[in-house]
């Protein structure tokens, strides 16, 4: 049953950003996360798919604590999760989200939503948050919105706004749970660019999403997860090409066949 | 970027007007007041109603009012031959509904407290002011205030609160009031939602208790029990007590709207700003609140209205505020017999406070609604 031994042998990161032993989680009495295995390295992206109800999201929400796991080890960035509040507003501080219903603050402008954490979290003088906030959003190419609401924006642009938000507190891994699922398809490329380059920067990230295109463009490896377990895991090529387990084939050929 | 770029090359067709829809006054009303059977009779009555009432009481109030009389004998004289309201009395008794029984030739230090309390919320009206500054002014208010009622110091004569009286006393009863029942209801409403068993149990026993109880029996309690409890020979001043029992009533209906305020935040607000690292209390004052207090404006600012006309509820234990001050003029035996003056006199006070925090909640609203305008 021990899935690191089977991670081991063929990677071994360099540095290891996040590491999740033998984690299991329960709502209630539903098993939602059982005995689950993970190491991320430095720089490694990794990809997180499966159906619905599968327990995708509600691990990578166990990584910066916004689901509490009940067994078993994380440990991000050399600190251990517990209910330390100060080791988890550490790990929060390092590790950035973006949502899949962006969850930008309406009642800040762009701008705003971008300056808050640097400046009461990070403690930055405002003018230099500023400038922070000004470099970030003319990389996901929208500067011209610095003073508008979020609600004055297509999803596309708040979810790039949030995307922007996340890396102004320069963390060292960004978790996406599910970034394009809320967009309408024209806005999804949009999001996808950033994601995109930001991998190419060498960010480490782990991303629950079905975008199949960006997993095989950018991916290290692609994790399936059923019924709140890792079935699989793969470097995309051998991932897509040749799934080893049933389910993984099953999946594939729903989520690939139009 | 994509999407406008699309716009840009793909041109739009030409656009078409709405159609116009109006057509004068008569097709107005024909529209909107007789446009079935049922609504010409309820036109037809309202405007029975207006014409009945309106025109008699401006006739009251303004053309057959008598502005000035040597004594309420005179007023009489001239109402039996058919005159209306005798403004006179307010002429004569002004001063003492205002300002009651504080020593006459101080009053100017009860007048200075209306323009300064007045002033004080005009400044934190204005949103260019909200900060640092505005906390400070307030206290700095509030102790000239302070030094302008008790005196006894600057050679000013000490005048103690059982003489502090009218307008002045309804004012620092309400604004005292709510400027410590609004940050306590906040904190009840944060308790009433607290992962805490301890403060949630708190916080919930304190709003129930509270909201269950009349105002007036807390003011009782608090004017009549509450010594009873307290050793030999302490005394707490009994505006002092009224003051207290108000905040703590106000509070507990305050937090109730706040809550209903927190309620409506979503729950991915907390979440991003968790994932940001923000903590429980940034989280709240820079997150949380912004956005509940501002989706609760309406019913926040019934609630100060209300509890601002609350006030009033002192003279039941012989606080001399502005209605009591005004049913005390009434007792004058040379002026007897003009209720109906004094009353309109003080709701017309009541009605302009009220009306102004109506109209500043409705502009805050469309202020704080800016940003999530689509």
């Amino acid at each position: 049953m021990s899935n690191a031994a089977e991670v081991l042998p063929d990677r071994m990161p360099a540095q290891i950003m996040i590491e999740m032993q033998a984690v299991h989680k329960w709502y209630g009495e539903f098993h939602v996360l059982k005995d689950i295995n993970l190491v991320v390295g430095r720089g490694e992206k990794i990809v997180v798919c499966g159906p619905s109800g599968s327990g995708k999201s509600t691990m990578i929400r166990c990584i910066n604590r916004l689901e509490e796991h009940q067994q078993g080890r994380i440990i991000v960035a050399g600190i251990e999760l517990t209910s330390d509040l100060k080791h988890i507003e550490a790990i929060r501080r390092e590790v950035g989200m973006v949502f899949q219903q962006f969850n930008l603050f309406p009642h800040l402008t762009v701008l705003e939503n971008l300056t808050l954490a640097p400046i009461w979290v990070r403690k930055l003088p405002k003018k230099e948050a500023e400038e922070t906030a000004r470099y970030y959003l003319e990389r996901v190419k929208i500067p011209e919105q610095a003073n508008k609401y979020p609600g004055q924006l297509s999803g596309g642009q708040q979810q790039r706004v949030a995307i922007a938000r996340s890396l102004c507190m320069k963390p060292e891994i960004m978790l996406f749970d599910e970034p394009t699922s809320a967009l309408d398809p024209e806005m999804i490329k949009e999001v996808l660019d950033v994601m995109i380059e930001l991998a190419q920067d060498g960010m480490t990230m782990v991303c629950v999403t079905h975008e199949m295109g960006f997993a095989r463009t950018v991916g290290d490896m692609m994790v399936f997860m059923d019924r709140g377990e890792i079935v699989e895991r793969a470097p995309p090529k051998d991932f897509f090409a040749s799934p080893k387990s049933e389910r993984t084939r099953l999946f594939l050929s729903q989520i690939l066949a139009h | 970027m994509a999407d406008i770029d699309i716009a840009e090359e793909i041109p739009l067709p030409a656009q078409q007007r709405p159609p116009v829809v109006t057509s004068g006054v008569i097709g107005w009303l024909r529209a909107n007041l007789f446009n079935s059977v049922f609504n010409t009779i309820l036109t037809l009555l309202a405007v029975y109603f207006l014409v009945s009432t309106v025109p008699p009481l401006i006739r009251w109030m303004f053309i057959d009012a008598i502005w000035s009389a040597p004594n309420g004998q005179a007023c009489h004289a001239a109402i039996s031959q058919g005159a209306g309201a005798c403004w006179a009395f307010i002429g004569e008794k002004w001063r003492f509904i205002f300002f009651g029984r504080f020593p006459y030739e101080e009053q100017w230090r009860p007048l200075f407290v209306i323009v300064i309390i007045i002033g004080l919320i005009l400044a934190s009206c204005d949103r260019r002011l909200w900060g640092r500054r505005l906390v400070l002014l307030w206290p700095a208010g509030l102790v000239i205030v302070g030094i302008l009622m008790w005196g006894g110091v600057f050679g000013l004569r000490y005048v103690p609160t059982e003489l502090w009286s009218g307008l002045p006393l309804t004012l620092i009863l309400a604004v005292i009031g709510m400027a410590f029942a609004f940050p306590l209801a906040i904190l009840l409403a944060l308790g009433r939602r607290s992962k805490l068993p301890a403060v949630r149990m708190v916080s919930v026993a304190y709003i129930e208790l509270v909201r269950g109880v009349p105002l007036i029996t807390v003011l009782f309690m608090a004017s009549v029990m509450l010594p009873l409890f307290l050793p030999a020979g302490v005394t707490i001043d009994k505006l002092l007590r009224a003051q207290v029992a108000f905040i703590l009533f106000a509070a507990a209906y305050l937090a109730e709207v706040v809550r209903g305020g927190l309620q409506a935040i979503p729950k991915g607000q907390i979440e991003a700003a968790d994932a940001l690292g923000l903590g429980y209390w940034r989280r709240t004052r820079l997150i949380v609140l912004p956005q509940a207090l501002a989706m609760v404006i309406p019913p926040l600012v019934n609630n100060f209205i209300g509890a601002f006309k609350n006030t009033s509820l002192v003279l039941i234990i012989g606080l001399f505020d502005l209605l009591n001050t005004a049913n005390t003029a009434l007792t004058d035996s040379s002026w007897q017999g003009f209720a109906n003056e004094a009353y309109v006199f003080i709701a017309a006070i009541y009605f302009c406070f009220c009306f102004f925090m109506s109209r500043y909640s409705q502009m805050l609203e469309r202020t704080f609604n800016r940003g999530h305008r689509r």
